[in-house]
């Protein structure tokens, strides 16, 4: 199609006559775009379409045409095409960051609202549509014992199974695992929550608790470590798959075991490794909603114990403050997103800066 | 889990084994010079008294297969547990489905604890499909583009700093999305309703209103969310394209555009395809986001802008309380709907991933 | 076709780095000129810096005026685009574009200049495989991948790749320093072909192959680490490597330096 553009001398079809080439002046495209911009907002007030935001939309695609068909006049079609998607690109930044800007700023004008002693202190017992105290203490408790509960039950069972998968594993059985660590990945995380609800809730649970179903803060943790594991398997298997092979054939040369070899040179290597992909899980787990609303039922005062009875977590009271009629209740919710965001960003942060660290690197 | 009591003996010899082994190693200062010391002693102690010639055999039962058959018990703890959520769910959801009075797949509505009980999945699969596709319409474009800004347009230093802001919008709780886009995202999708039924009321798509929690409110709010998730696994891809072959499209004299077609796009097709089969795997499993953004009726419709639609993962949650036992198998089987999706759209990625291993896998 | 270089005054940067400081130096056109001397001597950066490949790097910038044919390259209305597609380079390590065929691969320049036509691909795809002497090896499998080539193969994949465009100058930047010996001698051979139709400068860190392949030889050198690199001496190949009339040359081809 574009051959008609170039059009074709005797032989060689891609040299060019002359280094040199006419280009656009410096001050095209900003002219181009005041220009594009003018004419829009004529269109739009002239014809009474709408308002300033239709003049910055339809104003940005005269833009990206004008700019087009500009660079296609003077410097040709390779070129056009280069600054067209140039500016496209540019564009899908600017796009973005509007959407991505207004969430954070909401969150840290809205969180800091209630940002006192009396949140971080308090629970929500007994509190009523028309308190404006009450806190998320007791959504704090509920985070850090599921959360750290799956951690204990994933990482072991985690990093065990991805040492099976690359130093132990062979043939089908190790692909079937494999793959269906895969497939764990993509479960959504209601549905561990669905599955935890059957299994431990409904069924197990009972045995123990005079014969009525048993919502935990066990039971979240339980979900939350379904969700984890196929990340913790995943991360450790890429680290101990990145630790050279001349380090373990050393050591198998020396004459070391391999179950020795595999904890005492492998392991140490890609630890940092394994540490940010076991924190960035955390840090997923950490914000979950759903799971924990179908399992762990909620709650309202301090349970300090997750084997019995309901539990809260700071990802489900943001939900549940956000369906309270409650006046007060939209700045409870939005503090608590904001504490939840700290929690995960410091997590993601450190995961981040270990990784920075990691010798084996990328 | 029934696997998990039968292996606990070896996971009792395994455990021991590894201790001793972190002990030992706590002392001496060269892990691997020191090593061939504390394993060998054990060998020569076996086998000395058989007097020289020969090698030592292996042992039938010792550290190295205890650790190895924990580890194999690590992983056959995930097909168990995949195999488990499959039972489970089946089991629980059964007696709700035979109850139902209603055809499952196409009832518009949801009335599991009336009696007789009816309840249908068509419009919430529908909705699941519909408002995540939309979400990708909109991000995937966006974030590719965000991306390649990041990897080959920006100053080293901004796309780094960038890029990291990114990572970090990527791990922000979805509650947060949902709360964002049904306190503030609102209005200005109302407002954009209004002007596209206004516009374009002829196309079916921008039917009447009321105007509010829409479809297209649920899925701007599921763009927004997903943009930073496939943005920063992209990113990663095209970072990853090795130099030469992009120094080769610009040897070539290939302008910056030609150079990311040539070069860095083709490189980076099987990962892209990944990051934005990740991205849709969390759209059709947003739940939280979905609940606080879509008004949750039972209809089938195509108008995104009026009030309406759902999807089979924020109806779960919307409904779970009120639930009865009828209500939760129903919930249960929807869930099962959902997780077969997700399960579909999963292996369809892997399979298109695998195709295009061998231009990919060489080159390496 | 090929045509005469001018290099005056260079001098190119990496940030603050100076890497190399004013070298002047003509290269003929139709003839092998060899770039020898220690690493980090800034003899690749030079080589970059012909076909403005050195700037692609951040921060790197080049001074001095360098022509081609009495054109600056350098000029501010130059296209930068053109340069390279007038002034080929085929790098150290084999780079065929993995995702790609091997015929896709030679004709990829092509492709970005817009040239559509299987029969003119084809037949820009054979000549060019031919002239690396590559066609025999490869004609019965075009289509696959690029990268499933032995090294040398994918070296002379990436030559046919350089000259289907037709360029006038080939830069090499130690072509063969990623290759076995047999498949180096491919190369130097080929080398001797292309000379009739191309302006070859090359970059090498073996003095045989220098003394083998080239007319002219330009010795680079630096006083210590951190230092530009400067051109010490630039005669026929056959004088340098026997009668250098410089202490520093001689030292260095003698390996008493370096």
């Amino acid at each position: 199609m574009t051959t008609t553009l170039t059009p074709r001398r005797s032989r060689p079809p891609a040299q060019p006559d002359s280094l040199r080439a006419k280009r656009l002046p410096g001050y095209a495209a900003p002219a181009l775009a005041v220009l594009a911009l003018l004419v829009s907002a004529g269109l739009v007030y002239g014809v009474d379409l709408g308002g300033p935001v239709l003049v910055v939309v339809l104003g940005a695609l005269l833009y990206l045409a004008g700019l087009f068909a500009a660079a296609n006049a003077v410097e040709g079609r390779r070129s056009a095409r280069n600054r067209f998607w140039s500016a496209l690109i540019h564009s899908a930044l600017v796009l973005a960051v509007l959407p991505l800007a207004s969430v954070v700023w909401t969150l840290f004008s809205k969180g800091t609202a209630r940002l006192d002693g009396d949140f971080f202190g308090s629970s929500m017992n007994n509190i009523g549509a028309r308190d404006a105290n009450g806190g998320a203490y007791h959504a704090i408790v509920g985070t850090l014992e599921q959360v750290g509960i799956a951690t204990a039950i994933t990482v072991p069972l985690g990093v065990l199974c991805a040492i099976y998968i690359v130093e132990y594993g062979r043939g089908r059985f190790a692909f079937t695992i494999r793959f269906f660590v895969d497939v764990m990945t993509g479960i959504p995380s209601i549905v561990t929550g669905l599955f935890v609800l059957a299994f431990w809730v409904l069924i197990v649970s009972p045995w123990f608790n005079d014969g009525q179903p048993g919502f935990s803060g066990f039971a979240a943790a339980l979900a939350l470590s379904v969700l984890m594991l196929p990340t913790v398997v995943r991360s450790t298997e890429e680290m101990l798959r990145l630790v050279p092979a001349p380090l373990r054939e050393g050591a198998y040369a020396l004459g070391v075991p391999k179950w020795k070899t595999i904890l005492r040179v492998v392991l140490p290597t890609a630890l940092p490794g394994i540490v940010t992909g076991i924190m960035l899980s955390i840090a997923r787990a950490a914000g979950e909603t759903a799971p924990v609303l179908l399992v762990a039922g909620g709650g309202a005062a301090i349970n300090f114990n997750p084997f019995e009875n309901n539990q809260s977590s700071l990802a489900l009271f943001v939900y549940q403050q956000a369906g309270e009629a409650s006046k007060y209740s939209p700045a409870r919710a939005w503090t608590a997103a904001l504490t939840l965001v700290v929690l995960v960003l410091v997590l993601t942060v450190a995961a981040k800066l270990l990784a920075r660290r990691n010798r084996l690197g990328r | 889990m029934g696997e998990t009591p039968h292996r606990s003996a070896h996971a009792g010899t395994g455990g021991h084994a590894v201790t001793q082994g972190h002990e030992r190693s706590a002392g001496a200062s060269a892990r691997v010079a020191e090593a061939p010391v504390s394993t060998r002693t054990p060998h020569d102690d076996d086998h000395g008294l058989g007097g020289g010639g020969g090698l030592p055999r292996a042992r039938a039962f010792g550290a190295e297969r205890a650790f190895r058959g924990v580890t194999l018990a690590a992983g056959v703890t995930v097909l168990v547990v995949i195999a488990a959520i499959a039972v489970f769910l089946v089991a629980k959801a059964v007696p709700a489905l035979r109850a139902n009075s209603a055809n499952f797949w196409t009832f518009e509505g949801w009335f599991p604890n009336d009696d007789p009980p009816t309840f249908g999945i068509g419009a919430l699969a529908f909705g699941t499909l519909l408002t995540a596709l939309l979400a990708l319409l909109v991000a995937v474009p966006v974030a590719l583009g965000i991306a390649l800004y990041l990897s080959h347009y920006a100053p080293r230093r901004l796309g780094t700093a960038l890029g990291f802001v990114i990572d970090l919008l990527a791990a922000v709780p979805s509650v947060v999305f949902g709360l964002w886009g049904r306190d503030y995202l609102v209005g200005p999708v109302a407002d954009l309703s209004a002007w596209l039924n206004q516009y374009f009321g002829w196309i079916p798509i921008f039917g009447d209103g009321p105007y509010g929690n829409s479809i297209l409110l649920g899925s701007l709010v599921l763009a927004i969310m997903v943009l930073p998730i496939i943005t920063s696994l992209s990113r990663e891809v095209f970072l990853q394209t090795p130099t030469a072959n992009e120094e080769a499209a610009i040897a070539l004299g290939a302008t910056r555009w030609e150079m990311l077609r040539t070069a860095v796009l083709p490189y980076g097709r099987p990962g892209i395809i990944a990051a934005v089969m990740l991205g849709l795997g969390r759209a059709l499993g947003e739940t939280i986001a979905l609940a606080l953004t879509l008004g949750s009726t039972y209809a089938i419709s195509f108008n995104i802008l009026a009030n309406g639609g759902n999807s089979i993962a924020a109806n779960i949650a919307n409904r779970f309380a009120e639930a009865n036992e009828t209500g939760r198998g129903a919930l249960i089987a929807s869930g099962l709907v959902l997780f077969a999706i997700t399960l579909v759209v999963n292996i369809t990625a892997r399979a298109i991933i695998y195709r295009r291993r061998e231009f990919t896998e060489s080159a390496a | 076709m090929a045509k005469r270089i001018d290099a005056t005054d260079v001098t190119a940067y990496y940030g603050g780095f100076k890497a190399i400081e004013n070298i002047n130096l003509t290269v003929e056109p139709k003839t092998v000129t060899a770039l020898i001397g220690p690493s980090g001597c800034g003899k690749s950066t030079f080589l970059r810096s012909i076909n403005r490949m050195h700037e692609v790097l951040p921060g790197a910038r080049v001074e001095g005026s360098l022509t081609i044919d009495g054109q600056d390259v350098y000029d501010r209305d130059v296209d930068v685009t053109a340069v390279r597609r007038m002034i080929g380079m085929v790098f150290q390590r084999p780079n065929p574009f993995p995702t790609m065929s091997i015929f896709e691969n030679v004709v990829a320049g092509l492709r970005l200049n817009g040239v559509r036509k299987k029969s003119i691909l084809d037949e820009a795809a054979e000549k060019a495989l031919r002239a690396a002497n590559l066609w025999d090896e490869v004609k019965d499998r075009l289509g696959k991948p690029g990268a499933g080539l032995s090294g040398g193969q994918q070296q002379r994949l990436c030559i046919a790749r350089t000259i289907a465009v037709e360029p006038q100058v080939v830069l090499m930047d130690e072509p063969c320093s990623a290759l076995d010996p047999i498949s180096t001698l491919a190369i130097e051979d080929l080398m001797f072909q292309l000379k009739d139709k191309f302006t070859i400068i090359i970059v090498t860190h073996n003095m045989q192959q220098a003394a083998r392949v080239s007319d002219r030889t330009a010795f680079f050198s630096i006083e210590k680490t951190g230092d530009p690199g400067r051109l010490i001496e630039y005669d026929n190949t056959q004088k340098i490597f026997s009668n250098p009339s410089q202490k520093k040359t001689e030292d260095y081809i003698t390996g008493r330096f370096g």
